[in-house]
């Protein structure tokens, strides 16, 4: 019979004031096998945690149930507790009587009998804990980032200048992402190439980091200190190593009429082509969509003007296998596609463009080289409407994001001031809902574009644009504030559309068994305290993928990541979790059921022999659990149709205890 | 290619045109169009209030015909079409509608939105094909330049109708380039004409139309289609800027197919 001591907590009014914790402590004691309970204010204060170890040690405890909140708040501490008075720290089991009763209930009685039938299920589980001991695993200081944007750039250099090796892995020619194509940045205006460039030189120099472009993650197995990640490479068609960046290749390319996805299709590219001037690798790869040579088997003009050699058409997709402890997450964000908004004539007229598309018609290294023109004619505008929210804050509608994509105010009003600016004579409009410019100097820039710079600024929501024959714009719109409808008519029209992850992510998070919610941004472990690491341990989160986020955001959180990496990496191995499962042998089929739902691919089948009672030997195919893989979760325990499969702290007596004791 | 057709009664009066040459037109196109035996008003105006199941119950009759007959339910008048597909969803989604308008109908056999209804032009598009109606023009309109009129009530409300993109939709322009003319894209082919606000304040309807007129001559049009006898008679006879020959497509369709004179 265990000797079992139990701990009511009052959580201040947060537990007492649902919970009578006196009748809770008084009713627990008569349970078999508590030879103390007692109740206390703050259990998990020093005060609380004292009065643990003493009725320990005094009433030489075997095990213990606290009961107070969830065990994801304080299972930890009070493991460390009962570890500091001797007990195994296995033999504590917490019963949640705040999240899971006093938060949820309003009457006393009610939650108090509720606290009590907790308590006895932990009690009966606690009659069969069995002390376990933690192993240890060890921890490859090698790190993983997904994605070469900015926030994927900076979480590999902050690793790399703690003296881990890092991979970055990006699914473009080039890395950069997304700030590459920006021209300035807000509150600043300081331009993005001339502070994105020098750190995607360094990231490429940095003897630390590798960088694998134009590559994506395949398959990811094992866990937090020992991933295992196998990686593509997509054929470049190219050898990056004999490839100098010279762009010969470019130029002699007689296929010239690819939309070039770096300016958002807005002007063409050849077959084989670099994205920008600036990108790191500075290698060309070819477009085999396009490329007559691969579509045609005539051309291989290339090849021919290639002074190093390099190219080499009949390069197949290549992988990689790489050891890593830490991987981190970096696949940012995209604009939604606009078809659902016809209303603002996207598809009807190419002087509809997105933001991203008008930081392309004002980046000097852009198709109009950086000067202001209409895409259709090629003219100077005069009069620019911008539309914010488009796609943005569409609660309940069947179109659209219900967030706000934050980032959009202001890089409008930074187009807005810099369309003044650059251009006097032009007439410039923001339409918004509300203007949401939080922030280190944001409402200030945003009301130097009202005040100094005469943006005119109208509350309402844009309700059609309607292409005339002259070529403008009949933007119809009402002002809220006014109570009037405007007739405006424009020669562009800029729309703000809302952003959303990557495509990748969502496979990805599938890969990385991570969580992600419904707008498919990654979650984080929690959402104020523990904001950069994904709930699947070792799996760390920078930048958009995690929710909308301007570049200063996001080099925070970069660093913020590699913060926590390193914090991981520096260590020589990791505590593993010793509640994982364990196959009794004797009873197991071979049927294989725990192997298809086992998530970390921890499960084996070996042939072993086995004494038969007629005195034979028989060899039989049985499943063996990795315990160094082993996460703990508990699937093949369920799947297992033989009950061979059971799991260490949780095993099926424990449950069906507690549920007896529930259903008393 | 058979349906049950449903032509509702301005078919019958003032939009006579509208079914004279879509009937003659489908003969060309093999398809046929059995009228309904005892139809009866769509209800008009699909009601917005939630109990309202009255109204509906004409709607009701047609589908159920329809379904006994085990025939799809053509459609022509663009405001008897959204009537009916709406009170078809309903049937369908509408736990409520559902019961009341089974409890008070006492069919044999319940109905539960079962029928398919399909509009004229979708029944071009998507039965008989925009390229199989090209092969059957006789007389490509090549000289035409036509900008189509939807309206709204094809459109909207999008989800329900299910019809084409509402904000940019391409099924007339693609009828249009399928006999031969050249489609005129303008930008209130989707707007509202006035409606039945004509009734009290002609003016507001003068103004609707004069938009659409002005912006489509203004984009080169010469002449404008439309598949709504309300649309048809706002446009012709409330419009006072930029007037333009208005056409129901059939019209047009029954001149490209070689028929026009023989509907007369």
């Amino acid at each position: 019979m265990q000797r079992i001591g139990v701990f009511v907590c009052w959580c201040g009014s947060n537990i007492a004031g649902t919970v009578d914790v006196h009748k809770v402590a008084e009713a627990l004691k008569s349970e078999p096998g508590v030879v103390i309970a007692t109740q206390y204010q703050y259990m998990c204060s020093e005060a609380g945690q004292t009065l643990i170890k003493d009725a320990i040690r005094d009433h030489k405890l075997t095990g213990i149930v606290v009961c107070s909140c969830s065990p994801r708040m304080h299972e930890a501490t009070f493991r460390k507790t009962a570890a500091a008075a001797g007990l195994n720290p296995y033999m504590v089991e917490i019963a949640n009587i705040r999240e899971q009763c006093s938060w949820i209930h309003k009457d006393m009685e009610v939650g108090t009998e509720k606290a009590i039938i907790l308590g006895r299920a932990a009690i009966a589980k606690v009659h069969l804990n069995a002390p376990l001991v933690a192993g240890e695993s060890p921890v490859v200081k090698r790190a993983l980032v997904i994605g070469g944007g900015i926030a994927g750039i900076q979480t590999a250099l902050d690793i790399a200048d703690a003296g881990f090796p890092v991979d970055i892995v990006e699914t473009k020619p080039t890395i950069g992402g997304k700030m590459a194509q920006i021209d300035k940045t807000f509150p600043t205006l300081d331009c993005a190439a001339c502070i994105l460039t020098p750190k995607m030189v360094d990231a490429a120099q940095h003897d630390k980091i590798n960088i694998y472009a134009y590559s994506e993650v395949a398959e990811v197995k094992g866990f937090v200190g020992n991933f295992s990640v196998k990686i593509k490479q997509k054929a470049r068609m190219v050898d990056p190593v004999k490839c100098t960046g010279c762009g010969l290749c470019v130029e002699k390319c007689p296929m010239k009429k690819v939309p070039n996805e770096f300016n958002l299709g807005m002007d063409k590219r050849s077959a084989i082509y670099i994205p920008f001037a600036q990108a790191v690798p500075k290698v060309a790869t070819i477009d085999p969509t396009a490329c007559l040579k691969m579509k045609t088997g005539k051309c291989g003009l290339c090849a021919t003007v290639c002074e190093a050699g390099a190219i080499d058409y009949t390069q197949q997709d290549s992988f990689i296998e790489e050891k890593y402890g830490a991987i981190v997450v970096a696949t940012g964000y995209n604009p939604i596609n606009l078809d659902q908004f016809d209303e603002f004539a996207y598809n009807q007229s190419p002087d509809v463009v997105t933001s991203l598309e008008f930081e392309r018609l004002t980046n000097a290294a852009g198709p109009t080289a950086g000067t202001l023109l209409r895409p259709s004619d090629g003219k100077h505008p005069h009069t620019l409407v911008f539309v914010q929210c488009v796609g943005s804050r569409c609660d309940g509608a069947e179109k659209g994001k219900s967030y706000c994509s934050k980032i959009c105010c202001m890089y409008t009003a930074k187009h807005a001031m810099l369309c003044r600016e650059k251009y006097p004579d032009t007439e410039v409009y923001v339409f918004y809902i509300d203007v949401r410019t939080p922030g280190k100097n944001f409402d200030e820039f945003y009301r130097r574009a009202v005040e100094e710079y005469g943006v005119k600024y109208i509350k309402g929501m844009v309700g059609k644009v309607a292409p005339q024959a002259d070529g403008s714009l009949l933007v119809q719109a009402s002002d809220l504030i006014e109570g009037e409808q405007l007739k405006i008519k424009a020669d562009m029209v800029v729309l703000a559309a809302a952003i959303e992850p990557d495509q990748s992510a969502r496979p990805l998070a599938t890969m990385l068994t991570a969580s992600m919610d419904t707008n498919d941004f990654f979650t984080e472990a929690h959402p104020k305290l523990r904001p950069v690491e994904s709930p699947t341990a070792g799996v760390f989160l920078s930048g958009c993928c995690q929710g909308p986020k301007d570049i200063p955001e996001t080099v925070s959180q970069a660093s913020g990541a590699a913060a926590k990496v390193i914090g991981l990496l520096v260590k020589d191995s990791l505590t593993c979790n010793p509640c994982v499962a364990h196959s009794d042998e004797l009873m197991c089929n071979g049927c294989s059921a725990c192997e298809k739902v086992c998530p970390y691919g921890a499960i084996t089948y070996q042939d072993k022999e086995f004494r038969m009672p007629d005195r034979t030997t028989a060899i039989r195919r049985v499943a063996s659990v990795n315990p160094a893989v082993c996460q703990g979760c508990g699937a093949c325990t369920v799947a297992c149709p033989s009950g061979a499969m059971d799991l260490n702290g949780f095993s099926n007596s424990q449950i069906m205890a507690e549920v007896d004791a529930i259903c008393k | 290619m058979t349906f049950s057709y449903y032509p509702g009664c301005t078919l019958k009066a003032k939009g006579k045109d509208l079914e004279t040459y879509a009937v003659k037109s489908a003969e060309v196109l093999g398809v046929t169009m059995e009228e309904l035996e005892d139809w009866q008003c769509c209800g008009a105006v699909y009601p917005m209030a939630k109990n309202e199941i009255a109204t509906k119950l004409s709607s009701v009759r047609a589908l159920v015909a329809a379904r006994d007959k085990g025939q799809d339910l053509l459609t022509l008048c663009s405001a008897c079409h959204h009537v009916i597909k709406r009170v078809n969803n309903d049937m369908a989604n509408d736990q409520n509608v559902q019961l009341k308008a089974n409890n008070y109908m006492a069919l044999d056999v319940p109905y539960t939105g079962e029928t398919t209804v399909i509009h004229y032009l979708e029944m071009l598009r998507d039965r008989v094909g925009f390229d199989n109606l090209k092969k059957a023009v006789v007389n490509p309109l090549k000289d035409m330049k036509i900008a189509a009129y939807y309206g709204c009530l094809l459109l909207r409300p999008s989800k329900a109708m299910s019809f084409d993109d509402p904000e940019n939709p391409t099924i007339m322009e693609d009828f249009i380039k399928a006999i031969g003319a050249t489609p005129v894209v303008y930008p209130y082919r989707n707007e509202c004409c006035g409606g039945y606000v004509a009734m009290e304040n002609n003016e507001y309807a003068t103004q609707k139309c004069n938009t659409i007129c002005t912006s489509a001559t203004e984009m080169g049009a010469d002449a404008i289609i439309t598949a709504c006898p309300l649309c048809m008679y706002n446009l012709d006879a409330n419009t006072t800027e930029n007037n333009l020959p208005v056409y129901y497509f059939t019209q047009l369709l029954a001149r490209a197919l070689g028929v026009e004179e023989d509907a007369q």
